[in-house]
């Protein structure tokens, strides 16, 4: 068992060890949960709102720190990390994307190299690259504020900007849910094929079951703080484990 | 209307000047205000569990009225005493709450969703602080800077009281002297600087550059501090004080003439809130000298029992007064007593002459006076207690100078005012006499400081040559001059100085 996991270490990108979480009393969000994300895969962590998913995202990139278990994050404790240095190596996207508002979306997508001191130059080109990369045209769209962007527009801001240091591991929470439907079947497929085509490692975090099969690799089912099943969204729909899962696949699916 | 301007266009140099000051001390308010509301606002939205104790508290100096505020400052070294320094701080203290108040909520009211994600960007604190939070609660922030600047314009009327300048001159020595016109020439200017102050901050708050704004703020500020402390040279000068009321000022307008007139500069403080701020302030040496009054000195400065022997009182103030290093110059030559004033036709309808007449009309009589005789050693409750008279009716609070106006008018019955006051006479009044001998003696008479006298001998001189110069009936007429006639008490004293040298 020992030896098993730390075999499996070595290709883990992120791997939370017996996690606990309390916020306050009662029954933990995180109850020994146990989670490895392989490079270059796209995880899917799936639940129901409370079911402690968010917080296990949050883990990783340390706005959350356990009180229990071990976070590995790219090969290192999540502790032994300068916060800083961490967090630049992972980008971050939440609903609507998560844009200041008082900044243009040049500013938003260019913030963070800019706050890594490239200089002014390669900050425009990398931000013209990356508007380029998410699908938007950046002369039009380079000095436009987040007010004057659409729910999808301002979703790909939130991507190029979250791309803009190039990390290794992209973590979203509930990136799509406010996004119409087209929209956002559109979107999940481009950014999974971005994902992918950069060879990035990302975590999603969502309740809706058609995303993580849509965009995941593989998908962790989240419940009471503990993996209730974790598996390729294809055995999950074909053989969900019986009990809470196979309730939660019903009453995701249409019918 | 057009009089009214006449009366400003003539005082327009003056005036220029009482605005330059009241900006001035409104915007280094401000200022230093938001270099404390805004770090500690900042620090508060840190430290969750200070906040509310913290924001309490500053709620409570707001409610910390005005004058009161000012009295407890005056003792205080180094900022205390009068002038602009304890008024600034004064407004501080005020203007403290509402930008501390809204740099808080503006920064708890930011999106948690964006400051987690400037969080999970990699920003640092100051970072996050600086690009992300401050920038989106600068509206709200801007707001309390506005609120806490028209809070500081208005509240420098008050200023004046403890003779730091501004727009409030105007409005205390036209509430001293009955002067409508003075009032207004102090209050319109006052409340139109502040809907301008108002108006242009509102404008630099919406405007897209709000760091531009704050710098063109810091720098007006900046500038306006450099106005008030250019106005202090170190030209040696005696500095001249009065209270707030006709007589004081006259008198004070008086003895700085006659100073001048030695070739002397002097500085006026006038319209300062009573005898304890006159008293404390040549303590402190922000005067060198003022015109008190015998009986008050004795039982309000010194606390000593009533005396009613003349000589007694003056021995026993010369010794007291010596000891902390002031001097009792000669006394001017008349008394300022209490005087219990009525309407005549009260006086023929109950047949009043006398105070103790008063236990006839003691059940409907409202009576007015001002706050001090409510409170002092010599005053109200003492006389009561003396006279044995009991008032149904709880006596009326009112400044000095709208107890005749109130009187006339039949909102009191009784006003206690004093036997010099031009009013009198003029209104056709009648003064009740103190049969009962209850009041000491209150002879005017200039207090200054022993270190001004033997900086410049022409101190002592000028004072000397008033000794004996001015009696009862030539008080009255001057106050008559003034609250009777609205003429300027500067004019006034200066002709009264010119028969004086004139004559000799």
């Amino acid at each position: 068992m020992r030896s098993a996991r730390k075999i499996k270490d070595m290709a883990a990108l992120v791997d939370l060890q017996e996690v606990t979480k309390r916020f306050g009393p009662g029954a933990p969000v995180l109850d020994r949960l146990s989670l490895a994300v392989e490079e270059g895969s796209i995880l899917a962590l799936l639940g129901a709102s409370g079911s402690g998913k968010t917080t296990a995202l949050r883990l990783v990139n340390r706005l959350a720190r356990p009180d229990q278990g071990r976070v590995m994050v790219l090969g290192k404790p999540a502790e032994a990390w300068d916060v800083v240095d961490l967090r630049r190596r992972i980008g971050y996207v939440i609903q609507e994307g998560g844009l200041f508002p008082h900044f243009s979306v040049s500013r938003n997508v260019g913030l963070v190299p800019e706050r890594m001191r490239w200089s002014e130059t390669k900050v425009r080109e990398r931000v013209r690259d990356l508007l380029t990369l998410v699908g938007l045209d950046p002369v039009e769209f380079a000095g436009r504020f987040p007010r004057e962007l659409s729910g999808g527009q301002r979703q790909r801001v939130g991507l190029a900007r979250a791309l803009a240091a190039d990390p290794p591991l992209l973590l979203f929470d509930e990136p799509f849910g406010a996004l119409d439907p087209i929209t956002r079947r559109r979107l999940q497929d481009e950014f999974r094929d971005l994902v992918k085509r950069l060879g990035k490692t990302a975590i999603v975090v969502t309740h809706d079951l058609a995303e993580a099969c849509r965009v995941a690799d593989e998908i962790v089912l989240v419940h009471e703080g503990r993996v209730a099943q974790r598996a390729t969204p294809k055995s999950l729909l074909g053989a969900p484990a019986p009990g809470y899962v196979a309730s939660f696949i019903a009453a995701s699916l249409p019918e | 209307m057009s009089a009214f301007l006449a009366f400003v266009f003539e005082r327009r140099a003056e005036l220029g000047r009482l605005v330059v000051e009241h900006l001035a001390m409104s915007a280094l308010a401000t200022l230093v205000a938001a270099l404390i509301g805004l770090p500690l606002g900042i620090w508060l939205t840190r430290n969750a569990r200070l906040a509310g104790p913290m924001l309490a508290f500053a709620n409570v100096l707001q409610t910390i009225p005005s004058l009161a505020l000012f009295g407890l400052l005056i003792p205080l070294p180094f900022v205390g005493g009068i002038g602009p320094r304890p008024a600034i701080l004064a407004l501080i203290v005020y203007a403290v709450l509402p930008i501390l108040r809204n740099t808080y909520d503006g920064l708890q009211g930011v999106d948690p969703a964006l400051r987690e994600a400037a969080e999970a960007l990699g920003l640092r604190p100051l970072e996050q602080l600086r690009l992300i939070e401050l920038p989106l609660a600068m509206p709200v922030i801007l707001g309390g800077v506005r609120l806490a600047a028209v809070l500081s314009v208005g509240t420098a009327t008050i200023a004046a009281a403890v003779g730091a300048g501004g727009l409030g001159t105007y409005v205390l020595r036209g509430i001293a002297t009955v002067d409508t016109r003075l009032v207004l020439a102090g209050a319109i200017p006052a409340a139109l600087l502040a809907v301008l102050v108002d108006l242009s901050l509102g404008r630099l708050a919406r405007s897209a550059r709000p760091m531009r704004a704050i710098l063109i703020l810091v720098l007006f500020a900046a500038l306006c501090g450099a106005a008030l402390v250019e106005r202090r040279s170190d030209v040696p000068r005696m500095v001249v004080g009065s209270k707030n009321f006709t007589e004081s000022v006259l008198l004070g307008e008086i003895v700085a003439d006659t100073i001048e007139s030695r070739g002397l500069r002097v500085e006026r403080r006038f319209n300062l809130g009573g005898a304890w701020l006159c008293h404390r302030a040549l303590l402190s040496g922000d005067l060198d000298v003022y015109v008190e009054y015998t009986g008050t000195a004795l039982m309000d400065i010194f606390k000593h029992p009533k005396e009613t022997e003349r000589a007694a009182v003056l021995d026993t103030l010369r010794t007291d007064y010596r000891k902390l290093g002031l001097s009792v110059s000669s006394p001017l030559g008349y008394e300022n007593s209490f005087a219990f004033v009525i309407r005549k036709d009260d006086a023929s309808r109950f047949d009043l002459a006398r105070i103790s007449d008063l236990a006839k009309v003691q059940d409907r009589f409202r009576l007015g006076m001002f706050g001090e005789f409510l409170e002092r050693a010599d005053g109200f409750p003492g006389l009561a207690r003396a006279y044995e008279l009991k008032f149904a009716k709880t006596p009326a609070e009112m400044d000095l100078g709208l107890l005749y106006q109130a009187l006339e008018s039949g909102s009191i019955d009784l006003a206690v005012g004093s036997t010099t006051d031009g009013l009198i006479a003029a209104k056709g009044f009648v003064v009740l006499e103190d049969d009962r001998h209850y009041f000491p003696p209150y002879d005017a008479v200039p207090i200054a400081r022993l270190e001004a006298l033997s900086r410049d001998p022409r101190l002592g001189e000028a004072l000397d040559s008033l000794a004996g110069r001015i009696d009862a009936a030539t008080m009255r007429r001057l106050n008559y001059e003034v609250d009777g006639r609205k003429r300027d008490p500067k004019d006034v004293a200066n002709e009264f100085v010119a028969t004086l040298t004139s004559g000799k």
